[in-house]
């Protein structure tokens, strides 16, 4: 039996949507003439926002679970370095599998420093992520290492499956995945409860250091995979590739509507909130406001959005 | 109306949550000096009563009178000023602060210059003690004492902030009979001093211990009031759950076949210094009580059952196989289930519906390749919350939305839905208004009936008489006893017991 369900329209859950309208529809006027409202334009910035996308769903998992991962910036960079550099040396396979090697190695050792140590996930990922864009910068010299291999450039940044940008296809791939598996697998249910009341999960029956592990080694390696499209995007590895994206894919799954103390998480929230994000910056490029200004605006729309979502 | 001159007085209060009436018409007054019981099922409107007196939340009709006047409460400010304290159920003291600075909590004693005043604060404090008869170390950190202790800080805080009139919710819940005997003498002494105190509590017997009057509501009307002389328990009851006929629990002997082989058997179980070389056998169809006083033990050897906590030796059967229980999953997987005895806190995520509750326990079982079978799900959490009879009967409610009794039913519900042989229960009726405990109760009996077990604790004599088949009682973490229900005359017998006097 289906019924058409007439829900009360709740403003804080379906408050990203209205934001990313109304913004949307400001710059459309605002930047008529300039080139705002061009496919083009939209399609960069569902580019630029793919990264963000792709860590930001990840995030949402970290967050759920009540905890926090400040290193993804810099894993990412890592990852971008790395990959260049084995690709240069040994070849496509390598370079992939070597990029996607950090993720593993950092998430493996922030999960155990948070599930078994039991150090707080926000002081793990401060220090990893210290150490991560520290050793992408010592192996480089602070160089930007380019990347020629097309095939690479091609399935990580510019290319096209079929007629759709590559670039979204990881986007919409990390929403669906994330998606499915926070609202239809027993995973999901279990960082729920880990986050919104681990003693009880714990009584439970639910490994909750477990759940820990996992979000903090999935979270990783996702911003490896992050890291793989910086390069394949930028055609160089650098170490300040995704340098402050932690904040930018935090801001997203707030602004999205999960619960900063964990417990409940929403996916489609999170993808809008990091559009959102993408939006205002690409916005503010394009109205030519100077750099300065574009952060004083970007911090103050974000402090606005998450105050509006306040749980009352 | 009344002819006692009242300290307080809240005339036909009216409130309702978005448009249902959880206060209709209900007046309600304490006189001075006196101990006056509220007493209600969970979700009757007590608490939403108190809350208005308190200023948390503002009536939609009705006034309220202090010694006589008219007064508009909109804080706890107000109520402060008007003399009203309340001692919280979940404490509201700070545990890394003093004794001394916990009761002048943000009314500090400063000195000229602006600081705070340690030395008067203590000294005031001190005094505080002296008049409440209560002999507490006022430089002690919260966290370092007892719940007791805890709890009577809290009322000194209140007395503190000049307070008339005092609203003690479950006062008693956590803790020891002697702890509550100290508790009842406190009390007394405060009414002698003309404070008046209101007086919610689930326990009956407490009730006519120490009160004089009795208000009673249900479904958010006044009930009854009658000074406690001129009413029965059983009057009381069936005002409370609105029925007449109220069946008290009383234990239907039943055999036991010892002879069968044991469904569970614990031996030579060891946890630190908490659990001391404890084995027994737990057959077909029994349920075996628990009973000790607070620290005895009990909760620990049920922890260490669960693998919750670590054994450091011993050995568990089920069905004459050795297990090994290390973690909690463990146990599940085993077939046994363990209602813990604090559910805001180990049993329940609050902020989560019934069914994502009921789902936390039965992922397994409810997925296939780790995929959630959706209709199953539905199936299973409908069943439950008819079998169990949650009220509201909807599965997507945040369980914080239920009152205390449906919530337990919910803790209680997912785990039966895990089909368990054996339920370790840790205290399963704290908190829970009367119509639910003989409910929870019934359950525990059928549930053994059906050939499975129950290891129940529980502070309560009367309903480890009510229902169990067999007493063990723990003592520093020893098996003191082991007592069939028989053998066991009454509840004075098994209080002496318990208190380890030979009789």
């Amino acid at each position: 039996m289906k019924l058409v369900n007439i829900r009360k329209i709740d403003l804080r859950s379906t408050l990203i949507y209205w934001m990313f309208a109304g913004i949307f529809l400001f710059f459309a006027v605002l930047l008529k003439n300039d080139g705002f409202l061009q496919s083009n334009n939209l399609l960069n910035i569902f580019r630029q926002t793919a990264t963000i996308t792709v860590m930001a769903v990840a995030m949402t998992f970290v967050i759920s679970a009540a905890e926090i991962d400040l290193s993804i910036g810099g894993v990412a960079g890592l990852t971008s370095v790395v990959a260049a550099l084995m690709l240069r040396d040994h070849g496509l396979i390598q370079g992939i599998l070597g990029g996607l090697a950090i993720g593993l190695v950092v998430g493996t050792l922030n999960g155990l420093l948070v599930s078994r140590i039991g150090i707080p996930s926000f002081l793990v990922t401060l220090g990893m992520q210290g150490v991560a864009i520290g050793f992408a910068a010592l192996i480089t010299d602070y160089h930007p290492v380019p990347i020629l291999n097309d095939k690479f450039n091609t399935f990580f940044g510019s290319g096209t499956f079929g007629w759709f940008p590559g670039l979204l296809c990881w986007s919409f791939a990390a929403v669906l995945i994330g998606w499915i598996t926070l609202t239809k697998t027993t995973f999901g249910r279990r960082v729920l409860a880990t986050g919104g009341n681990r003693d009880a999960a714990e009584f439970n029956g639910i490994n909750t250091k477990n759940v820990k592990f996992k979000v903090m080694l999935i979270s990783s390696v996702v911003a490896s995979i992050a890291g793989l499209l910086y390069a394949g995007r930028l055609q160089t590895g650098r170490y300040e590739w995704g340098a402050g994206d932690e904040l930018s894919a935090i801001a997203a799954v707030i602004l999205g509507g999960t619960s900063l103390f964990g417990g409940s998480g929403t996916i489609v929230g999170t993808f809008f909130g990091a559009l959102l994000v993408g939006l205002i910056n690409n916005g503010l490029i394009l109205a030519g406001l100077p750099v300065s200004q574009q952060q004083i605006i970007r911090g103050a729309i974000i402090i606005l959005a998450v105050a509006l979502a306040k749980k009352k | 109306m009344s002819s006692i001159f009242s300290v307080v007085e809240m005339v036909r209060i009216c409130k309702s949550f978005f448009g249902v009436k959880v206060l209709d018409d209900v007046t309600f007054s304490v006189a001075p000096g006196e101990i006056h019981a509220l007493a209600g099922e969970n979700g009757a409107g007590k608490s939403t009563l108190m809350k208005i007196l308190q200023g948390v939340y503002t009536m939609d009709s009705g006034e309220i009178r202090i010694a006589g006047e008219k007064v508009s409460i909109h804080s706890f400010q107000d109520a402060r000023k008007f003399g009203i304290g309340m001692v919280f159920q979940e404490f509201s003291l700070v545990p890394e602060l003093t004794v001394a600075q916990n009761i002048f909590l943000d009314r500090e004693h400063k000195n000229r210059f602006g600081f705070f005043d340690e030395k008067q604060t203590i000294s005031q404090a001190k005094l505080v003690m002296e008049e409440l008869g209560l002999d507490i170390d006022v430089t002690a950190k919260v966290s370092t004492l007892g719940r007791a202790y805890q709890q009577l800080t809290e009322i000194a805080k209140a007395i503190a902030g000049e307070a008339k009139i005092l609203i003690l919710d479950e006062p008693t819940a956590s803790l020891a009979k002697e702890e509550v005997d100290a508790l009842f003498i406190v009390l007394k002494q405060l009414t002698a001093r003309g404070v008046s105190i209101v007086y919610i509590s689930h326990r009956m017997d407490e009730i006519y211990q120490i009160c004089n009057r009795i208000t009673i509501l249900r479904d958010g009307k006044k009930i009854a009031v009658s000074d406690l002389e001129d009413i029965t328990p059983q009057e009381i009851i069936a005002h409370i759950t609105g029925r007449k006929d109220v069946e008290m629990l009383s234990h239907q002997g039943k055999e036991i076949k010892r002879s069968s082989a044991p469904i569970f058997e614990a031996e030579d179980i060891q946890v630190g210094n908490k659990v001391n070389n404890v084995s027994f056998k737990l057959y077909p169809g029994e349920v075996l009580g628990l009973a000790g006083l607070m620290g005895s033990g009990r909760t620990e050897l049920v922890r260490a059952i669960f693998g919750l906590d670590k054994k450091d030796s011993g050995s568990i059967k089920i069905e004459g196989n050795e297990i090994r229980i290390k973690s909690p999953q463990e146990a599940m997987n085993n077939g046994i289930a363990f209602i813990p005895e604090d559910r805001r806190r180990q049993g329940l995520v609050m902020e989560h519906s019934v069914k994502q509750n009921i789902l936390a326990t039965n992922l397994s079982s409810l997925s296939h390749l780790s995929f959630l079978k959706f209709s199953k799900i539905n199936q299973v959490v409908q069943n439950a919350i008819t079998d169990f009879e949650v009220r509201p009967a909807e599965s997507n409610r945040e369980v914080r939305l239920l009152s205390g009794g449906n919530q337990q039913k919910v803790v209680i519900a997912k785990w039966m839905a895990t089909k368990p042989k054996i339920v370790l229960m840790d205290e399963p009726t704290v908190g829970v208004d009367i119509g639910t405990k003989v409910e929870i109760m019934k359950l525990v009996r059928s549930f053994a009936d059906e050939g499975k077990a129950v290891i129940l604790i529980s502070s309560e004599l009367p309903e480890l008489l009510g229902v169990c088949d067999r007493i063990l009682v723990i003592r520093k973490g020893q098996i003191a006893e082991d007592l069939e229900r028989q053998e066991i005359r009454d509840e004075d017998h098994l209080q002496m017991i318990v208190q380890g006097i030979k009789v």
